[in-house]
C-alpha cells in the first residue's frame, strides 16, 4: 500500500492525451478527473476560459497563478459552488453536470476552503463525524428513538473519526471547540473533516496559508502521507513555491482565466511564460 | 449511555431534565396540599404550552439558526385541529386524557404537514426569507381561521368559509364558528400531561441534537458551504428541524386551547410568536432550560404583576430590559460561570 513512500522525489510524466500529462504510474489507469475546455462568464467577464485538466489516480497536482488568476473558481467549478457556463467535467469518467455539491462530495470530490471554513461551535470530534455524515447509516427515527442502529453506527463512526484524527495526532483535541483551536489545527482539522467524506480527489485551497517554514514541511509530509496511505489524487492550490516545487507532481499554472503552462516542476521553474506571469517581462530582451 | 451523559451535552440535559422534573413535582406537592392560589393552578397548563413553544423555537432558531415570526400560527393549526379532534370524539372516546392525546398527536401532525408545506419553498432559500414568509403565514392562518366555518353531523365534516353554508343535517353540531372560534371546550388538559408534552420535546430535541441528523442541523447552521462541501443535503435537514418545531407547535397548541372553554383565531397573533421568540432569546439561543425558565417566567409574571393594575405591561416591559441588562452584563455572566458544572477542560471523559 505505501511501497512507493517516496517524498519529494520528481514522478516522471507521460503524456496520455493531446493535452493532459499524468504520472506514469497512473497512466495505466482512468484518471480521477477530467476536464474539456470549462469556462464559467460572470456577466460578461470571463473568469474561467477553456479550462483542459486531466488528473491521474494517486497524483498530486497543483494549480497556481498570480492573484485574481481564477484559481479559486476552478475549485468552485469543480465542486459546483459555480455551475461551469461551458464545458464537461468528468468525475471517475461520469458527467457531473446538473450535480449539486452535496452530490459532488458524495461522488467522491472533497475539498479545504481557502478562509478556514470549520463548524466553529462544535467539537474536533464532531467535525470529523460531519464528514463521515454519508458513511452513518441511521435516520431521523433512529436517532430520535436511539435504536440500537444508532449505538452501534455511532460507535463506529466515534472509532473511524478518532482514527482519522490520530493519523494526523490530533486525537487528544477531540473533545475541545473546533473554533478555540490554534490556526495550524483548524487547518489540519480541515482537512481531515475532508478526508473523512472517503474522497477520491481531494482539494485544497492555499493549505499552507500563513504558515511558517516548519509547518509548511510539517504540512508537504502530511499531504505526501495522505497519498500514499489513502491513494487518492490531491489537488492544491499554493503560492508557497517550495510547496509546489517540492510536493506536487503536474502543475498546471492559470492567468487571467486561461492556462498558460502544464507540466512538471522542472518544466514550469523554466518556462518563459510562466516567469513572465508572474514577474512580467524583460525589458528588451525576448519575453516569450 | 454513560460516555452519553459525560459529555457536555449530556449533561446540559440531565440538568434540564431533573429541573424540570423536580419543578413538577414541587408543583404537584403544592397543588395536593392545597396551598396553592388559583391564579397559579390556572397557569399551569398555559406554562407548560409556552415552554413547549418555546422549546419549539429554540429547536428552529437556536438549533437551526433560522428565525420564524410565524411560529403561533402553527400554535393555532394545533389549536384549532387538535380541539376539533377532541370535540369529534367526544362521545367516542369517554377517557379525557385519551382524547388530550389523540389532540395533541392530531394538533402535531397537522402544525408538521403545514410546516412542510411552508418550508416547500422557503428552505430551497438562503438568507431571511423563511422570517419574511413565516411571518405573513402567521397572519394567513389567522385570517383563515376567523373565517372557516366546521361543522360535524352524522354524514361527516362539513367545510365552508361563508357563514350558514354548511348545508348539515339538524342534527349537526357547529365546531368552529368563524371571528367567534371554537366555543363550550372541555377542559380535558391537565398539568400532568402538559409536563410529560415538555419532557416529551426535551428527549426528542436532545436525542435529535446528539445524533447524525442533529449534527448536520448545527453544521448548517455554522457553516452552509462548508456543510454541502462534506455532502450533506442542506434542504432536506432544514426541513427536518422545521417540520419537527412545527409539528411541537402544534401540539403546544392543542394543550393551550384545550384548557380553556373558548378559543379564537385571534389569540394567536404576530404578538404571541413575537412573545415566544422573547422567552428564546431571553433563555438564551440553543439554551433549552434558559428557554423553560423563560417562559415559565414570563406567562407569570403578567398575573403576578395584575396588582399594578394599569401600570402592569409597564413593569413588565422594565422586568423585561432589566433581565437583558443582567443576562448580558460580563461581571453578573462571570459570577454565574463559577457555577457551571464542568469548567474548562472539565467535560472530557
Amino acid at each position: 500500500m505505501s511501497e512507493q513512500k517516496t517524498p519529494r522525489v520528481a514522478t516522471k510524466m507521460v503524456p496520455v492525451q493531446s493535452h493532459a500529462i499524468v504520472p506514469d504510474r497512473d497512466a495505466d489507469k482512468s484518471p480521477v478527473l477530467e476536464c474539456h475546455h470549462l469556462g464559467i462568464d460572470f456577466g460578461g467577464l470571463t473568469a474561467v476560459n477553456e479550462f483542459n485538466l486531466m488528473i491521474g489516480r494517486t497524483e498530486i497536482a497543483g494549480l497556481i497563478g498570480p492573484n485574481g488568476a481564477g484559481k479559486t473558481t476552478v475549485f468552485n467549478l469543480l465542486t459546483k459552488v459555480y455551475q461551469p457556463t461551458r464545458g464537461t467535467i468528468l468525475l471517475d469518467g461520469n458527467d457531473t453536470s446538473k450535480r449539486t455539491t452535496a452530490h459532488i462530495n458524495r461522488a467522491g470530490i472533497a475539498r479545504t476552503f481557502q478562509n478556514i471554513r470549520l463548524f466553529a461551535n462544535l467539537s474536533v470530534e464532531d467535525n470529523v463525524k460531519l464528514g463521515l455524515h454519508n458513511h452513518i447509516n441511521y435516520g431521523m427515527w433512529g436517532g430520535v428513538f436511539r435504536l440500537p442502529r444508532y449505538w452501534h453506527e455511532e460507535k463506529t463512526a466515534h472509532e473511524r473519526a478518532m482514527e482519522l484524527l490520530s493519523i494526523f495526532d490530533m486525537a487528544d483535541l477531540a473533545d475541545a471547540q473546533a473554533g478555540s483551536l490554534p490556526y495550524g489545527a483548524q487547518r489540519r482539522l480541515e482537512i481531515v473533516r475532508a478526508l473523512a467524506t472517503n474522497p477520491s480527489l481531494l482539494l485544497l485551497d492555499e493549505p499552507a496559508a500563513g504558515m511558517n517554514p516548519s509547518e509548511t514541511a510539517e504540512l508537504m509530509d502530511n499531504i505526501v502521507k495522505i497519498r500514499d496511505l489513502f491513494q487518492i489524487a490531491v489537488m492544491l492550490i499554493e503560492h508557497d513555491m517550495n510547496l509546489v516545487m517540492g510536493i506536487c507532481e503536474g502543475i498546471c499554472v492559470l492567468n487571467f482565466g486561461e492556462v498558460i503552462a502544464k507540466g512538471s516542476p522542472a518544466e514550469i521553474k523554466s518556462n518563459p511564460v510562466v516567469i513572465e506571469a508572474y514577474l512580467g517581462k524583460k525589458d528588451k530582451k525576448e519575453g516569450a | 449511555m454513560k460516555r452519553m451523559l459525560s459529555t457536555k451535552s449530556g449533561k446540559q440535559f440531565l440538568i434540564t431534565f431533573c429541573a424540570v422534573v423536580a419543578a413538577f413535582v414541587v408543583m404537584q406537592a403544592i397543588a395536593m396540599a392545597g396551598a396553592m392560589s388559583s391564579m397559579l393552578k390556572g397557569q399551569l397548563v398555559p406554562i407548560c404550552a409556552y415552554v413547549v413553544m418555546a422549546l419549539s423555537l429554540n429547536l428552529t432558531v437556536g438549533i437551526l439558526g433560522e428565525l420564524s415570526l410565524g411560529h403561533a400560527g402553527f400554535m393555532s393549526v394545533g389549536a384549532f385541529l387538535g380541539t376539533t379532534t377532541a370535540v369529534a370524539l367526544q362521545g367516542a372516546v369517554p377517557s379525557p386524557t385519551l382524547r388530550l392525546l389523540c389532540a395533541l398527536v392530531v394538533g402535531a401532525v397537522f402544525a408538521g404537514v403545514v410546516g412542510f408545506l411552508v418550508g416547500i419553498p422557503v428552505l430551497r432559500l438562503n438568507g431571511d426569507y423563511l422570517a419574511i414568509v413565516t411571518l405573513a403565514f402567521g397572519e394567513i392562518i389567522k385570517s383563515i381561521f376567523n373565517n372557516l366555518y366546521l361543522g360535524l353531523d352524522s354524514h361527516g365534516f362539513h367545510l365552508s368559509l361563508l357563514d350558514n353554508k354548511l348545508h348539515m343535517e339538524p342534527d349537526g353540531k357547529l365546531i368552529i364558528g368563524g371571528p367567534m372560534g371554537i366555543g363550550g371546550i372541555q377542559k380535558i388538559a391537565s398539568f400532568p400531561v402538559g409536563f410529560a408534552l415538555i419532557v416529551v420535546c426535551l428527549v426528542i430535541i436532545f436525542n435529535l441534537v446528539n445524533s447524525r441528523a442533529g449534527r448536520a442541523i448545527m453544521a448548517l447552521r455554522d457553516n452552509r458551504i462548508a456543510a454541502e462541501s462534506v455532502g450533506i443535503p442542506i434542504t432536506k435537514y432544514k426541513m427536518m428541524a422545521f417540520v419537527t418545531s412545527a409539528a411541537m407547535a402544534g401540539a403546544a397548541g392543542a394543550l393551550f386551547a384545550l384548557n380553556f372553554s373558548t378559543i379564537v383565531a385571534n389569540k394567536f397573533d404576530f404578538n404571541t410568536s413575537i412573545l415566544v421568540l422573547v422567552f428564546v432569546v431571553l433563555g438564551g439561543l440553543g439554551n433549552m432550560l434558559g428557554s423553560i425558565v423563560a417562559a415559565a417566567a414570563l406567562t407569570i409574571l403578567p398575573e403576578a404583576l395584575r396588582q399594578f393594575a394599569s401600570y402592569r405591561m409597564l413593569v413588565y416591559a422594565i422586568v423585561l430590559i432589566l433581565v437583558m441588562l443582567v443576562r448580558n452584563n460580563p461581571a453578573i455572566q462571570s459570577f454565574f460561570s463559577r457555577f457551571r458544572f464542568g469548567k474548562k477542560g472539565g467535560v472530557q471523559e
